[in-house]
């Protein structure tokens, strides 16, 4: 009978956000089980929608998580416009895109920075979380906030943009590609950074599908599913862009693909600028009748799915939030069998997992033996420590490509 | 102790807890270090642990679970610490006071086990991360006087 | 695409049409079947067999499931996800009263896991043979058998007490705080 230890991560740590407490199996240096109970941020936001009329929910849902706060109030007037059987007119879908794809880009290169952080790349995570400025900037100008937009509501947008703001638009989102190519050079083309990520964490396509992982989860190990493109809302069937898959299964796959979304993003938000329809914003729906929807948008993380039922009052019967987090971190246990320590903390956070959206906390089990915890901050030290040797060995700079 | 106050004039350190946020406010925060906002040129860094933290900046509604998380972190922060109290949640629950899953309000719980405990209060949802430099450098201020 | 309210038979007709065909007798009433979603009710009795045929079929995914109390039970909702048809398909299974139990589809479909941990935390509902049903999503100290989601739950008035000050004792507090 082999000994196991038991190492707690969290409950809190500096540089994840949420609170989350993963529990990990040890047996020496290898990971053999992973447990993850939620609910820190449980705030039983289903039960409270419930008690709010159909228009007041969009501003409810925007706060179930603030990175993918434009994704969720879209998957939900979708499913009530579903339910209501409304003709979104076609520059709200334009308008709707613009947003949602804002909040792809700026949350994608967050993801970029933390995993910098995590790798000890700190310029990288200086870096990204610079070039990400001007995006919340724009999305200031566009919405009024720079996180919570508020921009949705049942049959169209609430806000519309001048020509003025959408010039502007185009322009940051051109100035950002030649950083973005910088950031993902350094990732591509460091032969560190393909030690540490290569090969790591590694959710194979046939686990990938059992546990419905979803997003840069799931397209990080060649599923080709992305909402956008098989059920196609708002303005994504009236643009030119590509979905990006890439094989393997690894934090770097996953890595590229969100990168490579970032372009993606980019070429979309120009698209839908330049081609911006004229019109109405605003279906002005009076009454929802009777009936289900659903409504499903590819979030930053994945899709994010909605349900609501309507019983013909103003107030909705049940509403359903499942967010893609939800589907994404049981693949732990797939994904963290046979890691060593040290590569625990990118691996974790390759899912890109939003804590908020999931409500993610951590069962406490019994543990045969009393072994020191680690907390997630030695755990990001173990990584960071690891990139440190490698580097050592290496002989390279630290960090290559270019000063921040 | 005028010496210790003097030492705390010149750098804060931050401890962050998430008593169940939805993330804006936290991102906010980690905006703070970043080369936009840069709170490192107030000398004020984001540490990974309580015990070395002046300033305990909390966001989020304090759901039942968080609740005692939260009260045992205060717990071990060194004190004299200042908890900043970030984002609507952290005020009054926010938009959540009517959900079942919450706790008592965060200044509520911290005073459970310290009546005296300093709060301050950013309101906003978030609020701007200009806004929380202006607590900080408040929080410094009152630190000054104590 | 209207939503039938009586229990009038959609007809099965495209992609929609030939998932809920495929399921044959396990389906007892389709109320929607459109050309991106179809709705139907499926016999409680053979979730299991139904899961792992939709699970079988090219391109799918078990997107979530709802769990919702109603009148006669808590009925709870399987919403498959095919891609790249781009189709959903919701299934429905009633969990009568006064069992309020269904059987645990997590043994066929990982993805079922998790959401069902959820829905008995939150409904109440029994899934027979679930793998590994502890609570998920509510805290330590919410006392069993009061479900947040059941419709005679009232969010303010039925909350229940919050515990005292759960906090260990902070052993060497008092010489921190008496520190100059």
């Amino acid at each position: 009978m082999s000994r196991r230890t038991v190492i707690n991560i969290g409950p809190y740590h500096p540089l994840q956000e949420e609170a989350e407490f993963f529990q990990l199996y040890v047996e020496g240096e290898t990971v053999v089980d992973v447990d993850v109970r939620i609910s820190y941020n449980h705030r039983g936001i289903e039960k409270i929608d419930e008690s709010k009329t159909f228009d007041q929910v969009p501003f409810v849902v925007e706060r179930v998580c603030g990175i993918c706060s434009a994704s969720h109030p879209l998957a939900y007037v979708q499913a009530v416009e579903e339910i209501a059987q409304v003709e979104v007119p076609e520059r709200a879908l334009y308008l709707r895109t613009i947003v949602n794809e804002l909040e792809r880009l700026h949350s994608h290169m967050l993801w970029v920075g933390l995993a910098g952080h995590f790798l000890g790349y700190n310029t990288v995570f200086m870096w990204a979380w610079k070039y990400r400025e001007p995006v919340m900037d724009i999305l200031e100008i566009a919405t009024g906030s720079r996180v919570t937009y508020a921009n949705c509501k049942i049959g169209g947008v609430r806000r519309d943009m001048t020509d003025e703001q959408l010039k502007e638009i185009g322009r940051v989102c051109g100035e950002l590609v030649g950083p973005l190519e910088m950031l993902t050079k350094a990732v591509l083309d460091d032969p560190v950074l393909h030690a540490r990520l290569k090969n790591v964490g590694i959710l194979t396509p046939e686990a990938a599908k059992a546990y419905g992982a979803l997003g840069p989860t799931a397209r990080g190990s060649g599923l080709p599913i992305d909402v956008r493109r098989d059920d196609p809302y708002a303005a994504y069937d009236r643009v030119d862009w590509d979905v990006v898959t890439a094989p393997g299964g690894d934090v770097f796959g996953k890595a590229v693909v969100r990168l490579l979304e970032c372009f993606e993003a980019i070429k979309i938000i120009k698209q839908c600028a330049k081609d911006m329809p004229p019109g109405e914003i605003d279906a002005k729906v009076e009454e929802i009748p009777p009936g289900e929807g659903v409504g499903h948008v590819e979030a930053p993380r994945g899709e994010t799915l909605h349900y609501v039922r309507s019983d013909g009052s103003n107030r909705p019967v049940r509403h359903k939030i499942r967010a893609p987090s939800f589907n994404n971190i049981p693949t732990f246990k797939a994904s963290c069998i046979g890691l060593q320590i040290p590569d625990v903390a990118i691996t974790l956070a390759s899912v890109d997992p939003c804590y908020s959206c999931t409500e993610r906390m951590c069962a406490v089990v019994d543990a045969d033996t009393h072994k020191p915890m680690y907390t997630f901050a030695d755990l990001v030290r173990l990584s960071q420590l690891k990139t440190e040797k490698l580097l050592k060995g290496s002989h390279r700079p630290f960090p290559p490509g270019g000063k921040p | 102790m005028a010496l210790k106050t003097w030492a705390l004039r010149k750098s804060l350190w931050v401890y962050h807890v998430n008593a169940g946020a939805c993330n804006n406010c936290d991102i906010e925060v980690l905006d703070l270090l970043t080369p936009r906002f840069d709170i490192e040129r107030f000398g004020m860094i984001l540490v990974g642990s309580p015990r070395h933290a002046d300033v305990l900046a909390v966001t989020g509604t304090c759901t039942r679970q968080a609740m005692p998380r939260l009260q045992e972190v205060y717990m071990q922060t060194a004190k004299p610490c200042v908890v900043l109290a970030i984002g609507s949640c952290a005020l009054h629950q926010g938009i959540f006071a009517e959900g079942y899953h919450m706790g008592a309000k965060v200044d509520e719980a911290i005073k459970a086990v310290d009546p005296n405990a300093i709060i301050m209060y950013v309101p906003g949802c978030s609020p701007k991360p200009e806004a929380m430099i202006a607590a900080a450098v408040k929080a410094m201020e009152l630190l000054k006087t104590l | 695409m209207t939503v039938a309210t009586t229990e009038t038979q959609a007809p099965l007709k495209g992609f929609v049409g030939e998932v809920l065909g495929a399921l044959g007798s396990a389906v007892t009433e389709v109320h929607q079947c459109g050309d991106r979603r179809g709705i139907a009710r499926i016999d409680p009795a053979r979730t299991v067999e139904v899961a792992g045929k939709m699970l079988a079929m090219e391109g799918s995914r078990l997107g979530t499931c709802t769990g919702i109390d109603v009148r006669d039970g808590i009925d709870v909702l399987y919403h498959w996800c095919f891609e790249p048809a781009g189709v959903v398909v919701t299934l429905k299974a009633l969990a009568a009263r006064p069992e309020l139990a269904i059987d645990s589809i997590a043994n066929v479909v990982l993805a079922g896991n998790w959401i069902e941990r959820e829905m008995h935390d939150l409904l109440g509902a029994t899934f027979r043979n679930h793998p590994d049903m502890r609570r998920l999503i509510l805290d330590d100290s919410w006392p069993e058998g009061v479900y947040p989601l059941r419709k005679d739950f009232d969010q303010v008035a039925d909350r229940p007490p919050l515990p005292p000050n759960m906090s260990p004792p902070d052993v060497g507090a008092e010489e921190r705080r008496a520190e100059p």
